[in-house]
């Protein structure tokens, strides 16, 4: 049996999976996943279907931030692009439910493809800017384009999940009813894993080489033959996607959008999820989701007993809401300076340590 | 006519902020080759610490223009020397992401200093106009236009002529090469930050002077300078001047001729129009009006 720490081949570098126990793990995960719906009260899920489809779109934004090195500012609103597609696709056109989610990342992903050869055609970070730009005529337009978005006020969302003959919000298997929760919980992180593996596939396969090579130094990748701009615009073009169908099934779930949940606050906290679960890893953007969508919640629990901060409006202390964004900010900033990578690097970190164990230093 | 003048002269105010605000871009962008998102912040911090030196602590309103420029002038000093210095060899993109994460927590600074409420300036000009030939001009344009137009002059002079200009080009152009000339890029870095900060302060006080007042969407009016900044090139101080007046001026003309002739474009179309213009500019002349086009060597 060949080692299966030592790489001899590319091929065993490219693995899934490069230790039986990696294999074992995902197992494990398999297990947590199936039994969480069982176990966890109602808030518990909530936040978990919440971090699954943040993981969605964390995963869109670590392809372009992670692997291209390319920031961008605009992912609120391909989620909000996918957000409105769902409801114009399902609600409106009545497509049945792969169709509508596929509909709407496509026209995530065809604006970013509009869009992205404009911005990424210079060096530097333009992406940055032009994705603001982005962000805020693409709001406006959510504003005011009342007939699809419902203007100001929102729009109610009807994009039915069902395939099959199994309805997500109703389901029952085997004669056992599940709540509307328990059947999101399993159908949200089944969408995740497979949107999760495939980013796992491009970036360990020739795409993904090419954009680890553009990110880490475009001149020299251009030179041994990857089109840089090319390779750009398909990273924004994924993300975008990626956004969008993140941003469709928010909708689906939440049941009703309003321009205000795509503002620049939320491509922030995307932005925050993969620096702080691990810029450049998969497993690093889920992590991340799921770090930072409890987080607040959290934050809320305990604020009660904190002492700066205002329990009822004109309180002396700050909000809960001020104190949440600033958690955001702070952690962008402090993992930047004292970890780059990640927690996801904290967990590397202590598997080196065992796997060399006992000649670990 | 007299319209059309009065909505020039607006536009020139407004396009002073921005050129500005720009300016302490394209400072930046030059000396250290990074975006800061954190100068709507600075933006922000500069009006509400104006505000409580001149309204809450009741000094004179000069007087707290001065101690604010100082304040944010050092903070952004500080910055760069224990945060961004420490980025250095790290990707432009994770440094571009710490100004953000900056701009984030000087906001919640604010909004947790000072709430969420309108406050006032406490400035001297208040609502009061002059009319000049027939066109009734707010007093406070005045000295918005009459106050950017001596900062920018007096950054110029000191850009052009004296030997800390040359060093801050100089250190932009090549940071090893003015190394070897005795001159500490470490220093020009931690100087421009400081400028950026003391010109965003001198922006977000007019930015927010008279019947605006101060309140959190400082930091994202500010924003729209990104447009001036491509449109005059990233890398260019006039161009930072002549795309902050042009994008100034564009905004009042749309809110002024555009909003009320054509209602479908939604109610604050000349808060977009800014962009728009700046998406224009990158399909034509990518590099910018003023910018240098990128060469690369291979």
């Amino acid at each position: 049996m060949a080692s299966y720490r030592l790489t001899t081949e590319y091929r065993h570098d490219q693995r899934l999976f490069r230790t039986p126990l990696a294999k074992a793990g995902m197992a494990g995960l398999g297990l947590v996943y199936l039994a969480a719906p069982l176990v966890l009260d109602n808030f518990w899920m909530t936040v978990l279907i919440q971090a699954g489809i943040a993981s969605i779109g964390a995963l869109g934004l670590n392809v372009l931030l992670g692997y291209t090195g390319q920031l961008s500012l605009g992912h609120a609103f391909f989620y909000g692009v996918g957000a409105y597609g769902a409801q114009v696709f399902a609600g409106r056109f009545g497509l049945p439910f792969p169709l509508w989610l596929v509909a709407a990342a496509s026209v995530g992903g065809f604006i970013g493809g509009v869009v992205g050869p404009l911005a990424l055609r210079l060096r530097h970070q333009y992406l940055a800017i032009v994705s603001l730009a982005l962000l805020f005529v693409g709001n406006h337009v959510f504003e005011n384009w009342s007939s699809v978005t419902g203007g100001l006020t929102g729009i109610a969302v009807r994009a039915p999940v069902a395939f099959g003959g199994l309805d997500v919000s109703a389901l029952r298997l085997f004669g056992v009813a599940f709540s509307r929760n328990q059947g999101w919980l399993w159908f949200v992180w089944a969408v995740a894993a497979i949107l999760a593996l495939a980013v796992r596939n491009i970036v360990r396969s020739r795409p993904g080489r090419a954009l680890q090579a553009i990110r880490d130094r475009d001149l020299a990748a251009e030179v041994i033959g990857v089109s840089q701009i090319q390779y750009k615009v398909g990273a924004f073009v994924v993300s975008s996607g990626y956004g969008a169908a993140a941003g469709a099934l928010y909708a689906a779930y939440t049941r009703y959008v309003s321009p205000l949940d795509f503002t620049l606050f939320l491509s922030i906290q995307f932005l925050t999820m993969i620096v702080v679960g691990g810029v450049g890893s998969v497993a690093g953007s889920i992590l991340g989701a799921l770090f930072l969508t409890a987080l607040p919640r959290v934050v809320e629990a305990v604020s009660a007993g904190l002492p700066f901060v205002a329990q009822r409006t004109g309180d002396w202390g700050i909000t809960v809401s001020t104190l949440n964004t600033a958690l955001f900010g702070l952690l962008i900033v402090v993992f930047l300076l004292a970890e780059p990578l990640g927690l996801i690097e904290l967990w590397r970190r202590a598997k080196r340590y065992f796997a060399s164990w006992p000649f670990s230093y | 006519m007299t319209d059309l003048l009065q909505f020039l002269v607006a536009g020139l105010a407004l396009g002073a902020v921005y050129a500005l605000v720009c300016l302490g871009f394209v400072v930046i962008f030059r000396a250290t080759g990074v975006i800061n998102f954190a100068q709507g912040g600075f933006v922000a911090l500069g009006a509400y610490l104006t505000h409580q030196f001149a309204v809450r602590m009741g000094l004179p309103f000069w007087a707290g223009v001065i101690l604010a420029m100082v304040g944010v002038a050092g903070l952004g000093f500080l910055l760069e020397r224990f945060v961004l210095r420490r980025m250095v060899g790290h990707p432009v993109f994770a440094t571009v992401l710490i100004t953000l994460g900056i701009s984030i927590l000087i906001e919640q600074f604010c909004a947790a200093v000072w709430g969420h409420d309108l406050l006032q300036m406490g400035d001297p000009w208040g609502v009061g106009t002059v009319v000049l030939a027939g066109v009734t001009i707010k007093v406070m344009d005045l000295w918005t236009v009459g106050s950017a137009a001596a900062l920018l002059g007096l950054f110029f002079l000191v850009f052009r002529r004296s030997t800390l200009g040359v060093a801050m080009r100089a250190a932009a152009v090549d940071p090893e090469a003015s190394l070897a000339h005795g001159i500490n890029p470490a220093v020009i870095h931690a100087l421009s930050w400081a400028i950026a900060g003391a010109v965003a302060v001198v922006a977000g006080v007019f930015l927010a002077a008279g019947p605006r007042g101060v309140d959190s969407t400082l930091s994202l009016i500010s924003l729209r300078a990104f447009p001036a900044m491509i449109l005059g090139g990233v890398d260019s101080t006039e161009g930072a001047v002549a795309g902050g007046l042009v994008i100034g001026l564009v905004e009042v003309l749309a809110a002024a001729y555009l909003t009320p002739n054509v209602p479908g474009l939604g109610a604050n179309i000349h808060a977009v129009v800014p962009y728009l213009v700046m998406v224009l500019v990158l399909v034509l002349r990518p590099h910018g009006f003023f910018g240098t086009a990128e060469v690369r060597r291979i």
